[in-house]
Formats: C-alpha cells, sequence, structure tokens
C-alpha cells in the first residue's frame, strides 16, 4: 500500500509526520510512502532527504494515497479531497468534534485517531499525547525562562546573591513531569500538585516537591486519566493554589481533562496576587484555559506585570524533535496494523488498541470505543512512571526472611557430632587421629583464605586449585615402583593423568593472570 | 633422615600452596601465587621422586617410566592450556577436574592392591570412601565436560523416580562398604566403583545448563575431598592439606554461586530448575519495542556514563572482542564506561571476568554486581549483552516468581536500557523477563557480536 505523507496545511504548524528516518522503517514494512515537496521543510527535512531515505516527492498527488499520515485533523479543502478507502491518521479529538467524525464518515474513509490510543502500557509506544506532551512541557519551562527576568539557578556571586526561580507545576501528567525535569535541571526550586495523590512519588523523583492538601483524594481513575474533582477538593485546592500564587516566580498550568473544557485553576485575584516579572504559562489554553486571563495562542501581560503565555503550538516549537517522535509513534502503529510487514493495513478490532483509535471504519462510525478498563496506574508504577523517567520501583525483598532457627538445636547438632566422631576415634588408630587434626585445620585454612578472593578470579582460583590437586600424583610415584605390574601401570596411568593436571593447570592459570590488567 | 627431610619439603609444599590460593584473591599478588603454587609443587614432586628413587631397586627403571609418565601428561597438558579458547574454560576446567576423580580411583585401587589382606578397617574405608568420591568426580566431570561443549544437550535428564535412584545408589554403596571391610575382596570394591561412576554420571546428567557455576565448583570440591581421601589411605599428609584447601575451596565457590542463585545447594544439585514452573503465562506485559544499531550508537554517543553486564550469550557469541573495542572507544571519547558482573553470568565461576581480559579489558572497570548496584540510577545507557535472568527486575520486585529473592543487576532502574538478544524466548529460569518491556529498555534482535559490530561502524 502507498502512505501519503501531506505537507500540513494549519497556520504555524512546522511539524511533519514523517521523518527520512521514520520513512526507511515504514518503508522496511513494505509500504511505499510519497511525501508532498516542502512537507519537512520547516522541519529541517529537506526533499531530498527522504528522497535519499527511499520516499517519492509529489505535489497534490500525495491525496491519492491509500494511507494519510497527519499531523493536525483533516480541514475542509482536506476534507474534501478524501475518498471512500482511504485511511487517514492523525489526531482527531473525537469526542469534542463530532461534526468531524460525521464528515469523515460521509466521505467513506476509515479514521484513525492518534490522540483516541487507550491508556494501557502497551499502547505507550503509540500515544502521541504522550509524546507531544513531554515536548511541550520542555518546551513551556524554556518559554517561561525566555520572559522572565531573572536566572532560574541560584548563585552567589561577587556582584551580590541570586535567588533561585520558585516554579510551581500543576498537573503532574506527562507534561507536568517533563516541566518539572526541565525546570529543576535549570536549577530552579521546583513544587507540583496534582490531584492523584498517587504521583506523588514520581514527582518526589524527580527531585521536586509535591504540595499535599488535606482532603481525600480522587483516587487512581480507571482510564489513567484525571477526572474532576470534588467540591470540597476544589475549595481546599484554590487555597493551596492562592497561597502559593503569592510565593511563586513562575507557574506552569497543565490540567486536562480529555472531553472537556479545562478546569479554571487559577482565578483574577490569584494572578494578580503574583509578583511583578511572574510567569505563567497556561498549557491547556487552546482548551479554554487553566488561568484567568490566558489567551490561546497569545502573551497577555496583565495591570500588575505577569505575563500569561498562552501558546498552544508548544511541541510545534521544536519542530525536529516533535516530528520525530510523532513519526516513531505511527511507525509503532502501522507495526501494530501491519503483523505481516507486507505494506498491508489490516484493523483487528478486537484488539482494544486498536478498537479504541478506530473513530470511523469505511464510512461507519466506530466512535465511542467501549471502555477499556485496563489501568496503566496500578500497574507497578511501571508504565506511567517510566514514561516521566521515575519508575525506581527499588528491589523490595520479595520473600520473606527465613526465620531463624532455634539456636540450641545447632548446639544439639553440634554435640552429636562431636559424639559420633569420638565413638568413631576411639576405634582408630593414632596414626588416623593425627592425620585427622592436620586434615581439619587445613580445610579451616582452606576457608578462610578462599573467602577473600575476589569474584573476578574465580575462574584463575579454579585452574590453579585444579593444579594443585594434581599432587595426588603423589600416590602414583609412590606406588610405581611396586613389583606388582597391576600397581605399577595403574600408578603409572595416575602419574599421567595428574600431571595433565598440574602442568595443564598451572600454565593456563598463568596464561589467564597475564590477560588481566589494569588500565 | 630420608624421610624426616622429605616431610619437612612436604610441610614447606603445604605452606607454599596456602600462600599460593591467598596470593590469588586480589588481582596485584594473583600472579606471584601461581609461582608460589608452582614452586611447592616442583618441591613436593622432587622430594617424593627422590623418597622412591632411595628406596627403590631399581632407580632408573623407574625414573625412566615416572619420566615417561609425567613427560605424556605434561605435554598433553601444557597443549590443553596453551590451545584453549578461553569461552572454552569451563570445558577445560570440568575435564580437569575428571583427570584429578581419574587418579584418585587408580591410587585408590592401587592402594588397595598392595596392601591386600593385611588392611585394617580404618584403612579399607580409606580406600573406599576415596575411589568412591574419584568415581564420582570423575563420570560427573566427564559429563559437565560434555554438557558444557555442547556435545551433549545441556538440558537436564529427568528419570522418573530419580531421587530414589540417587538414595538407593548411597545405600548399595553402604552396604558394599561392610562387605568390603569384612572380606578385603575386591570384588565389592568394583562394584561399587560402577555403581558410583553410574551415579557421578547420573547425578550431573539431571542438572540443566545454567546451573554450570554451581556443578562445576562442586566437582572441584570433590575433586579436592578426592585427594585429601588418597591422603589419608597412604598416610600422606601433604595430600590431606592440599586436597583440604581445594574442597574447601570448592565448596565455597558452589556457595557463592548458590546464594547469588537464591537457591540452596540440596535444590541445585536435586536438578531440574525450572521444569515445574509453567512457562508460558498470560500476564500481559505490554508490547517491546526495538531499536536500530544506529539509534544505539545515538544513544551511546551521546552518553556519559555506560555500564554493560554480560552474561553467557556474550561467550556463545564470541561478543567480548567488539564490546572490548566498543568500550575503547567509548572511553577514548571520554564515555565512563563499566562492566557488571553476576556472580552466576557464564558457566563458570569468574567466567565473564576472563573473556574480558582476554579481549583487553582493563580490569579495574569491570565490577561485582554489589559494586554496581547503587550506580544504575546515575547511569544513562545499559547494555544488557547475553543476559537474561540475572537482569530480571522479576526477582526484586514479584514475590510470586520463580526466581523472587535472587539478587540481580537492577538495570532497569537506569535511563536507557539497550538488550542485545536472539530473540523474545526466555532464560535458563523459563521466566518472562519484564525488562524487555519497561519503558526504558529498547531491545536489538540479532547475534549479539554482528549487533556490537554494527554499534561500532556506526560510530
Amino acid at each position: 500500500m502507498r502512505i501519503g505523507v501531506p505537507l500540513e496545511s494549519l497556520a504555524g504548524e512546522t511539524r511533519v509526520a514523517a521523518t527520512p528516518r521514520t520513512v526507511e522503517q515504514l518503508i522496511d514494512l513494505g509500504y511505499a510512502v510519497f511525501v508532498e515537496s516542502g512537507a519537512g521543510h520547516l522541519s529541517t527535512f529537506e526533499d531530498a532527504a527522504y528522497v535519499a531515505a527511499g520516499a517519492d516527492i509529489v505535489g497534490e498527488d500525495v491525496w491519492n494515497t491509500d494511507v494519510l499520515l497527519k499531523i493536525n485533523a483533516p480541514s475542509e479543502p482536506e476534507l474534501a479531497r478524501l475518498r471512500a478507502g482511504q485511511t487517514i491518521v492523525s489526531p482527531l479529538s473525537p469526542a469534542l468534534r463530532p461534526e468531524l467524525v460525521a464528515a469523515l464518515a460521509e466521505r467513506g474513509v476509515t479514521a484513525l485517531a492518534m490522540d483516541a490510543v487507550p491508556r494501557i502500557s502497551r499502547a505507550q509506544s503509540l500515544d502521541v499525547l504522550s509524546s507531544m506532551a513531554n515536548i511541550g512541557g520542555y518546551r513551556a519551562v524554556i518559554e517561561a525562562a525566555h520572559e522572565f527576568g531573572s536566572l532560574f539557578t541560584g548563585q552567589v556571586t561577587a556582584a551580590g546573591k541570586v535567588p533561585p526561580a520558585k516554579v510551581l507545576v500543576i498537573g503532574a501528567g506527562v507534561a507536568g513531569l517533563s516541566a518539572i525535569g526541565t525546570a529543576g535541571s535549570l536549577g530552579a526550586v521546583v513544587r507540583a500538585f496534582d490531584a492523584r495523590s498517587e504521583v506523588a512519588e514520581q514527582v518526589e523523583s524527580m527531585g521536586a516537591q509535591f504540595l499535599r492538601i488535606d482532603v481525600e483524594d480522587t483516587g487512581p481513575s480507571a482510564d489513567g486519566y484525571a477526572k474532576e474533582t470534588g467540591e470540597d477538593f476544589n475549595a481546599k485546592a484554590a487555597e493551596l493554589y492562592a497561597a502559593q500564587a503569592a510565593d511563586v516566580d513562575i507557574v506552569i498550568t497543565t490540567a486536562l481533562i480529555p472531553g472537556r473544557p479545562a478546569p479554571r485553576l487559577l482565578d483574577e485575584a490569584m494572578v494578580a496576587s503574583m509578583k511583578p516579572g511572574s510567569v505563567i504559562v497556561d498549557m491547556a489554553a487552546a482548551n479554554g484555559g487553566n488561568v484567568a486571563g490566558s489567551v490561546a495562542d497569545q502573551k497577555v501581560v496583565t495591570a500588575n506585570g505577569v505575563t500569561i503565555l498562552g501558546y498552544t503550538d508548544l511541541p510545534a516549537r521544536l519542530p525536529t524533535q516533535a516530528s520525530q517522535l510523532f513519526g516513531t509513534n505511527l511507525v509503532n502503529l502501522l507495526k501494530l496494523v501491519t503483523p505481516e510487514k507486507d505494506g498491508q493495513l489490516t484493523l483487528d478490532l478486537d484488539d482494544p488498541v486498536q478498537r479504541g483509535m478506530t473513530v470511523v471504519r469505511e464510512g461507519e462510525v466506530l466512535w465511542p470505543p467501549p471502555p477499556v478498563q485496563v489501568s496503566a496506574a496500578p500497574a507497578a508504577g511501571a508504565a506511567g512512571a517510566g514514561a516521566a523517567g521515575a519508575g525506581a520501583v527499588g528491589a523490595a525483598g520479595a520473600k520473606e526472611p527465613a526465620k531463624p532457627r532455634d539456636p540450641r538445636l545447632k548446639y544439639l547438632w553440634m554435640a552429636l557430632g562431636a559424639l559420633v566422631f569420638a565413638l568413631v576415634a576411639s576405634a582408630s588408630p593414632a596414626v588416623f587421629l593425627g592425620h585427622f587434626t592436620v586434615f581439619a585445620l587445613a580445610v579451616i585454612v582452606g576457608f578462610y583464605v578462599i573467602s577473600n578472593v575476589s569474584h573476578a578470579l574465580h575462574t584463575p582460583l579454579m585452574a590453579e586449585t585444579n593444579a594443585i590437586s594434581g599432587i595426588i600424583v603423589v600416590g602414583g610415584l609412590l606406588q610405581i615402583d611396586s613389583d606388582n605390574l597391576l600397581v605399577k601401570t595403574l600408578g603409572f596411568l595416575a602419574i599421567l593423568v595428574a600431571s595433565i593436571n598440574i602442568f595443564g593447570g598451572f600454565a593456563v592459570t598463568g596464561r589467564m593472570l597475564e590477560m588481566f590488567r589494569k588500565d | 633422615m630420608t624421610s624426616n627431610v622429605v616431610s619437612a619439603a612436604y610441610i614447606v609444599s603445604a605452606v607454599f600452596f596456602v600462600l599460593s590460593l591467598a596470593g590469588l584473591s586480589k588481582h596485584e599478588s594473583a600472579k606471584e601465587g601461581n609461582a608460589y603454587g608452582v614452586t611447592g609443587m616442583v618441591i613436593a614432586l622432587g622430594a617424593t621422586i627422590w623418597l622412591v628413587l632411595s628406596r627403590s631397586e631399581h632407580a632408573l627403571v623407574t625414573l625412566l617410566l615416572i619420566a615417561l609418565a609425567m613427560g605424556i601428561g605434561a605435554a598433553i597438558g601444557l597443549w590443553r592450556a596453551r590451545k584453549v579458547e578461553m569461552t572454552q574454560m569451563p570445558e577445560l576446567v570440568a575435564m580437569l577436574h575428571s583427570f584429578v576423580g581419574l587418579a584418585a580411583v587408580l591410587v585408590g585401587l592401587n592402594s588397595h592392591l598392595t596392601v591386600g589382606d593385611a588392611a585394617d578397617t580404618i584403612h579399607s574405608v580409606e580406600v573406599f570412601l576415596g575411589v568412591f568420591i574419584g568415581a564420582v568426580t570423575l563420570t560427573g566431570s566427564v559429563v559437565a565436560f560434555l554438557k558444557l561443549s555442547a556435545r551433549i544437550p545441556s538440558t537436564p535428564l529427568m528419570l522418573p523416580a530419580r531421587h530414589w535412584l540417587n538414595l538407593a545408589a548411597l545405600v548399595v554403596s553402604a552396604l558394599l562398604l561392610l562387605w568390603f571391610v569384612q572380606s578385603h575382596s575386591v570384588v565389592p570394591l568394583i562394584l561399587m566403583t560402577l555403581i558410583a561412576l553410574a551415579f557421578g554420571w547420573h547425578l550431573v546428567a539431571s542438572i540443566g545448563g545454567g546451573d554450570m557455576p554451581v556443578v562445576v565448583s562442586m566437582l572441584n570440591s570433590y575433586s579436592g575431598w578426592a585427594a585429601a581421601a588418597a591422603g589419608f589411605m597412604l598416610g600422606n599428609d601433604l595430600l590431606i592439606v592440599t586436597g583440604a584447601l581445594v574442597g574447601a575451596s570448592g565448596a565455597i565457590l558452589s556457595w557463592i554461586m548458590c546464594r547469588a542463585m537464591n537457591r540452596s545447594f540440596v535444590s541445585v544439585i536435586a536438578g531440574g530448575f525450572g521444569q515445574e514452573v509453567s512457562l508460558a503465562d498470560d500476564r500481559d506485559y505490554g508490547e517491546h519495542r526495538e531499536i536500530t544499531a544506529e539509534a544505539a550508537a545515538d544513544l551511546l554517543r551521546d552518553a556519559s556514563s555506560v555500564i554493560i553486564t554480560p552474561g553467557y550469550g556474550m561467550a556463545v557469541a564470541q561478543a567480548q572482542y567488539p564490546v572490548a573495542e566498543l568500550t575503547k572507544r567509548l572511553r577514548d571519547r571520554g564515555v565512563d564506561v563499566r562492566f557488571g558482573i553476576h556472580p552466576v553470568a557464564g558457566r563458570l565461576p569468574g567466567h565473564m571476568n576472563v573473556l574480558l581480559a582476554e579481549a583487553k579489558v582493563p580490569y579495574d572497570i569491570v565490577l561485582e554486581m554489589d559494586e554496581v548496584n547503587d550506580d544504575f540510577p546515575s547511569t544513562d545507557v545499559v547494555l544488557v549483552i547475553g543476559a537474561n535472568d540475572t537482569v530480571n527486575p522479576a526477582a526484586a520486585e514479584d514475590p510470586t516468581s520463580p526466581i523472587a529473592g535472587m539478587p540481580v543487576l537492577q538495570v532497569w532502574n537506569a535511563h536507557d536500557v539497550i538488550v542485545f538478544k536472539r530473540s523474545m524466548a526466555t532464560g535458563y529460569a523459563g521466566v518472562q523477563n519484564p525488562l524487555f518491556f519497561r519503558e526504558n529498555s529498547q531491545m536489538l534482535f540479532g547475534d549479539a557480536k554482528q549487533r556490537v559490530d554494527d554499534i561500532l561502524t556506526a560510530l
């Protein structure tokens, strides 16, 4: 099948749905790839690079391919170019834009929504919301630092002391954690808050302080996304925001609830209480904003000198990397729907991941999908935490320690052993006891000497003990002088094999030790 | 006079052997330790040969025979030692154990033949025990050798009622001992030897490939006890001391290996690990992600600290040379590269260290598990090369896992983990490894050597 990568038509869009690297991977899956001329220009991927990766550069014809990969949902003119039988893959916000879903169905296409990937660990690798949120969180901090009139990191210089910036991140999802990490690595003092108290561990693992409020928390949500919160909780949270707003220099809000307008977190009074020069980045501005006074895609400066950034194109401001990650998510999706690697896209609607994403199939509306009750939250914290690089679950001692044995039992065994030995000894000749003394002492010396050997030298140690256990040759030597021919022969053989050990063992030990060298 | 001088020589060489093993405990003194061992051996052999010749009626014939036997042995031994590949060290060590076992059997039989009916009870018991241990060591080591050199499959042999068979062998041997002590006949001795040979064979045949570190150290220990038993029957303190040293050494190594697998010695020897565990559980581990050699090279290029955790797969693929080359290149770029070695990695205690040393990796960057485990969280990239069970997070986190509680390299705490593997198959323990499905791990499939070469090319 042919994959088409059109030039994005949305104003201000800089990303592209395939990079030369992902094009190679798509071709490996058996597809032919057609890229619209100039599609990657703003992401610094030129046409020549795509050709080198094996793609064909085309013009408008890109819309005649079988599978269309896009960064943004199709616009009106783009919708008009779709024809029945085609598959379009892009973020579609099906819950917020039912009219788009209807339009897609009308065109008779199959539509896969990249922003409707169920949040289960298996599907993480195709989740563009996560990969874009990660980049967005990073960029939010960079934008804030750009507007902020001071340093992030605290310093003591000859010209005076610079206090570190205080950053508050509200919402510790992927974007929030990314922002926490970025702000922390710039040297700021970072605090974070989230309605889901189970993310506290992840926040703290990133080096930030997790702010808590004294109320029943909302608990983990079944689908892995945040839910709307209760009245009591909201009142307590508002108190917390009010107290923090007066104190911090930077606020980054990332609170989004899928399919709903963004919750209002900071009201006018809180913004007004902030110090002049403070910066707010409202990452939810596209969905109505978390902050009073934020305007989508605008920089707003309030009367008291607080800058509110409502940029909605944060990932697009890092187009090269954003395209690469988006493209990789698409490749992972196509791997999933191309199990035979034969370039044939086959949807398996029994798979909850594919079912969840398939908004329209050949004109038939399949949205909304049945709920997927596989939460990422309780799964050892690995899925969600790992996304942000946290996930230090630690080696909890898995087994209970063995119950200590009754010490009296040990003494009983020792006494028993001594008794048995006394019995044997009473029936033995004195010579044997002498030898046995030597034996017992040698075993003890052996244990103490070997206990100190470093692990790295265990192999040479074994070869060396092989060599010296060849000392059994002494037995053969003492017997070879016998007059009995059989004894002589066996003695001869014993000397022979023991000599292999002596010479071979020492030689190979020497050879190994020669190899060990220090830097 | 002669015997006093010989006794003195024996004491001196026993001291040298102790010094030799003590020297091997550190890299700095290891070569000195080997030299002490050689010295001790020369003194012991010199004294013994002198003693034998001074007593002998046909000194020249005896001397020639000794020279011939030792000459042949030396030639074979030196030839093997020169030629052996470091990946084949486990086989060589196992083979050398079998020779000690064989020598112990021969010396024991001879001792009985020489003393004959004049033997007292204690001597008979000594001979019997010496031959028994020697025979078990002999066949056990031969099987271990065959398994390690892949001449026979390394899967455990599962005879029905295998534990009863073992027990029966021991009981019958004990009865034969009683007969032997009463009769001084050679028949029970021969019968017991045959049983012991079969017992040794079966003992090791029922143990799988991944438990070989324990088996080889156990056989090392047995070979020591066999030498000590020979010392008792000959009344020779040097043999007793040396045998005890070697026996203790092997026992400690076995104990270290068992502890590293969180298993009891008995359960290893009883054999058949992982067989009763259901191999395929239906748990959803998620999806693993693949990475290309080029992308891996990019990750390494940007890393400032890298830890490599090799396993038996590295030895199988002979990947130690490209790995060493990779290490050198990265270190030249200023990347901090270290190795983390699990105690049971490979088929012999310390096997990985020898392989890396062979490829000229400096030993001061090759660290033990306990030394690197705390450093993983601050590590950028971990390369897992041919290891599986030793890096399995289930051991630390999943109390229901068959390997729960086994100490493992906590590679999953690193920022990125690249796993070199031939396929998604499970490791020796037959346990699925959740590491492969972690967010921060990526799989690089294919022959480890080939893949490391690809990364080198990409760098």
